[in-house]
């Protein structure tokens, strides 16, 4: 793509960025809410991204790790009175340690045999949850009365003010864009694309792939916990619906549908999925069965979903002929 | 003694049901190596395509009950064989030459599809069959009881079963859907139509499971738009028990997950029912992905 | 010395030997040639060699280190890299991507230093760009470094596979039908391509089904039917033994 192309995409993205930013201010409090409804699952498009964009895993029990960050949080919050955004590393490591431990068994399984698994563990993991497992989840009605988070000392309450809750996600979603984007184009990233492509090549090549494939779950699973974080802070109650096999399934649509691999596919992914059926209210029943046919078409016509990854460019002409080295 | 006796024969009705729909995802994986996701769908669809019509047509009226379901069966069967034919056609066919990941997700989107459009026209609470249409009769097997309706249903997916089996192993088409399924270009240049073979699965699973839709309809009277992803996962987990692509597999993996199930809801836990035959589907992949009755492929690089 | 030995290796696919009993010795710095009729094992032995598959007995040894069931982004960290006989790249990646893949084991920063941008990381990613271009420019594929994998002719496609196992600065590189699908022109420009891979000290085993290509780059060749070795020599000797002719007109694949 020629340098003004370029800058037309970087401007646009400037756009979108602004008008989100300003969006609250023109914006009721439910039209905000909508919002905040639209970064948490661009954030956990973000996560998921990781494992089912850039490795190509078939991955559809992300709701288990965002779930288990959500518990974690509200256990912690509501037993030891813990500030919500304290727990918030708490809660992505919780999910990263579950998703080692259940990953690395079924890391190795083709990618229809993973997409069963995953969905079998995203449900364990609610039906352990309504059982009210170890006897700390709450079983079928969850937990109420999660604190909302406080930054230097004002709580910012998701219910009341759902501004306030905005600003504190946009920071987050600005924070993991950044953070992804350079693990993305860099070694580690490039080695989740190479497996994703062919995984005898990246072995031959000398990539260990089950080990990236392992991390990816484990940073994907990370970062989907401190969603869960977030999420219970904002809502301040959970209960295992919330984590249904479905919400897996949204998160995986938005991914698949957005652009697997792309970060700017997968935030447009989120506003439609999310956002799009708050402007068709009276459609609100047949939401499910448009999303059906879309993936359905979405395969057939456009399988690498509407903004699909762009070749990343390496400075090729910024590297001296002396560094140019056998 | 006569819990255990009961759990068995439960579960060898609720694995004979498993091990029909089971029969639909191992013939179109073993053809076409894709999960039919929509294949649980399709289920619901034959249960409740079978209460519109036992509602509307008053079958068991105009020749006997026994005859009436009979009828009924089959032309479930039919219905919903042909809309599997029309799900290959409108969501699968497309993606033959796509990644095989592509159909996966055209099946989840197909899958989305089928249970939307069932709450859309039949409403989102359960429905309801009506009852007394099958004999409650208990018989007792030296002393133990064993409802009569466990055998009918036992009785009849066994008979389908066979009925398959015979079908895929005596026949002309039979043997076209086994070389098919093994290589299809060979197939193919041997004279053998594929794509009617392709069709002819996508009739013969769904039709199966169409009648595997009608039976817990009139077992346990209730169905729900929902019903079928949970059956179909289960049955799913019973062809990988088996062995997918492998027909004697299916059935003996139905009818073992519906007796480990029924086993594990009665002595370990019932709350914990429905887990169980998730851990059995993902410890088989974890240590025999192949299944009971499959066997090791080498890959070839 | 030896840099690769071979030991009494067998490997059976359920019951069939694919490989019965083969031994033999890679000196260091030669261009080794395994051939044989298709089917005969040859490149069941390579994917033994760097893991992909697993032996069922013998050894195999390299730079003294026994790497018998090794996994296979060991073997490549060690030292043996590979290229498939059908070409396996990232075809929706850009030929320098592909060639980094092969840096991928030289290099250390994790996702960490990548998410936290570290000077350390950031020169590690200059210099593995300067070692792309230069494997590139090696086997004269500069020009291409910014297309697509997939857009290159087939040729082509061979020397970057090459490119690719050279940027894991190999002291093995075993090449799997290199010539296939190359044209007269292209086969003598990868005779010389051979030629300055071993000038830069790294031992060459190949196999191939081009005769003249194999008598022309090795100086010692092993010979395959049905899983045994039935002969090995220099390529006069190979040429005139009876039992690798009878092999070679028993089969109607190849003309030697």
């Amino acid at each position: 793509m020629s340098v003004s192309g370029n800058n037309i995409r970087i401007g646009l993205y400037a756009a979108v960025a602004v008008c989100w930013v300003a969006a609250p201010f023109f914006l009721d409090n439910y039209q905000t809410d909508v919002l905040n409804n639209i970064a948490i699952y661009a954030l956990l498009g973000l996560s998921l991204n990781i494992i089912l964009g850039y490795g190509g895993m078939f991955h559809m029990g992300h709701a288990a790790f965002f779930a288990i960050g959500a518990y974690t949080t509200a256990i912690m919050n509501t037993s030891w009175g813990i500030p919500v955004l304290w727990l918030l590393p708490l809660s992505g490591i919780t999910a990263g340690v579950f998703a080692l431990v259940v990953a690395r068994p079924i890391i190795h399984l083709r990618g229809d045999y993973l997409l069963i698994v995953t969905i079998g563990m995203v449900e364990i993991v609610r039906i352990a949850l309504v059982n009210n497992i170890f006897g700390i989840t709450g079983g079928p009605n969850g937990i109420f009365g999660i604190a909302s988070p406080q930054v230097f000392g004002y709580p910012i309450n998701g219910i009341v003010h759902p501004a306030h809750y905005f600003y504190l996600l946009t920071v987050f979603i600005a924070f993991t864009i950044a953070v992804f984007y350079l693990l993305e184009h860099s070694r580690y990233g490039r080695a989740l694309k190479y497996l994703c492509s062919d995984s005898v090549a990246a072995e031959g090549s000398g990539i260990d792939t089950s080990g990236y494939k392992l991390s990816a779950f484990v940073i994907g699973a990370f970062w989907a916990g401190m969603v869960g974080n977030l999420y219970a802070g904002k809502i301040t109650f959970i209960s295992p619906e919330s984590f249904s096999f479905w919400e897996s399934v949204v998160m995986f649509m938005i991914v698949i549908l957005g652009g697997a691999g792309s970060i700017p596919g997968v935030l447009l992914g989120a506003i439609l999925i999310i956002g799009l059926p708050e402007f068709f209210q009276e459609l609100q029943q047949y939401r499910l069965l448009i999303f059906g046919i879309a993936l359905v078409a979405m395969m057939i016509f456009r399988p690498q979903g509407v903004l699909p990854p762009k070749p990343h460019t390496y400075p090729v002409d910024k590297i001296d002929e002396k560094e140019v080295a056998l | 003694m006569e819990q255990f006796f009961t759990q068995l024969t439960n579960g060898l009705a609720v694995g004979g049901i498993y091990a029909l729909i089971a029969l639909g995802y191992t013939m179109v994986y073993g053809v076409l190596k894709l999960i039919n996701f929509a294949h649980g769908d399709l289920f619901t669809i034959g249960a409740y395509l079978g209460l519109t019509l036992l509602a509307s047509l008053g079958l068991t009226g105009n020749v006997g009950t026994a005859g009436g379901i009979f009828f009924l069966v089959l032309m479930v069967m039919g219905l919903v064989g042909v809309i599997g034919i029309l799900l290959d056609r409108a969501a699968y066919k497309p993606l033959r030459t796509s990644p095989r990941l592509s159909a996966v997700v055209s099946a989840l989107g197909a899958s989305i599809v089928f249970s939307n459009t069932i709450m859309l026209v039949y409403g989102p609470s359960p429905r309801v069959y009506p009852q007394g249409l099958l004999p409650t009769h208990v018989f007792y097997v030296f002393g133990l009881p064993v409802p009569i309706m466990r055998i009918i249903i036992l009785a009849t997916s066994l008979v389908l079963m066979i009925g398959l089996y015979l079908f895929i192993q005596k026949t002309r088409t039979g043997t076209a859907i086994r070389a098919a399924a093994i290589d299809q270009g060979a197939a193919r240049l041997m004279g053998i139509n594929v794509d009617r073979v392709i069709m002819l699965v996508f009739f013969i699973g769904p039709a199966l499971g169409g009648a595997a839709g009608v039976m817990v309809g009139l077992h346990y009277g209730q169905i729900n738009f929902t019903m079928g992803w949970i059956y179909g996962l289960k049955a799913f987990t019973a062809a990988i028990l088996g062995g997918i692509g492998n027909i004697p597999g299916a059935m003996v993996g139905g009818l073992l997950l519906g007796v480990i199930e029924s086993m594990g809801a009665a002595y370990i836990s019932n709350a914990w029912k429905d887990a169980i035959a998730f851990f059995v589907l993902i410890l088989i992949l974890i240590i025999r992905p192949t299944g009971l009755l499959g066997e090791r492929v080498a890959e070839k690089i | 010395m030896s840099l690769l030995r071979v030991e009494n290796v067998v490997k059976f696919f359920g019951g069939l030997m694919a490989v019965g009993n083969v031994s033999f010795d890679v000196p260091e710095g030669c261009v080794y040639g395994l051939i044989g009729p298709n089917g005969a094992g040859k490149t069941t032995v390579f994917n033994l060699i760097t893991g992909n598959y697993k032996l069922n007995k013998g050894n195999i040894v390299f730079k003294g280190e026994n790497i018998t069931g090794m996994l296979t982004p060991r073997v490549v960290a060690l030292g043996i890299a590979r290229t498939f006989q059908n070409i396996r790249l990232f075809s929706n990646m850009s030929v320098l991507e592909n060639v980094l893949a092969g840096y991928h084991c030289r290099m250390k920063s994790g996702a960490l230093a990548a998410m936290l941008r570290l000077p350390k990381q950031r020169a590690e990613e200059r210099r593995a760009i300067g070692k792309a271009i230069a494997e590139l420019r090696f086997v004269g594929l500069e020009a291409e470094a910014e297309n697509l994998a997939r857009n290159l002719s087939y040729g082509n496609q061979r020397l970057l596979e090459i490119a690719r196992a050279l940027a894991s600065d190999p002291a093995l590189i075993i090449l799997d039908e290199p010539a296939g699908g190359m044209n007269e022109y292209e086969t003598t420009a990868l005779v010389d391509l051979i030629e300055r891979i071993r000038a830069r000290g790294i031992t060459v085993m190949l196999i191939e089904h081009d005769m003249s290509l194999v008598m022309r780059a090795c100086e010692y060749i092993v010979v395959l039917e049905h899983g045994k070795k039935i002969a090995e020599g220099s390529p006069e000797v190979i040429k005139a033994d009876p039992k690798v002719i009878e092999a070679y007109l028993g089969s109607d694949d190849d003309e030697i």
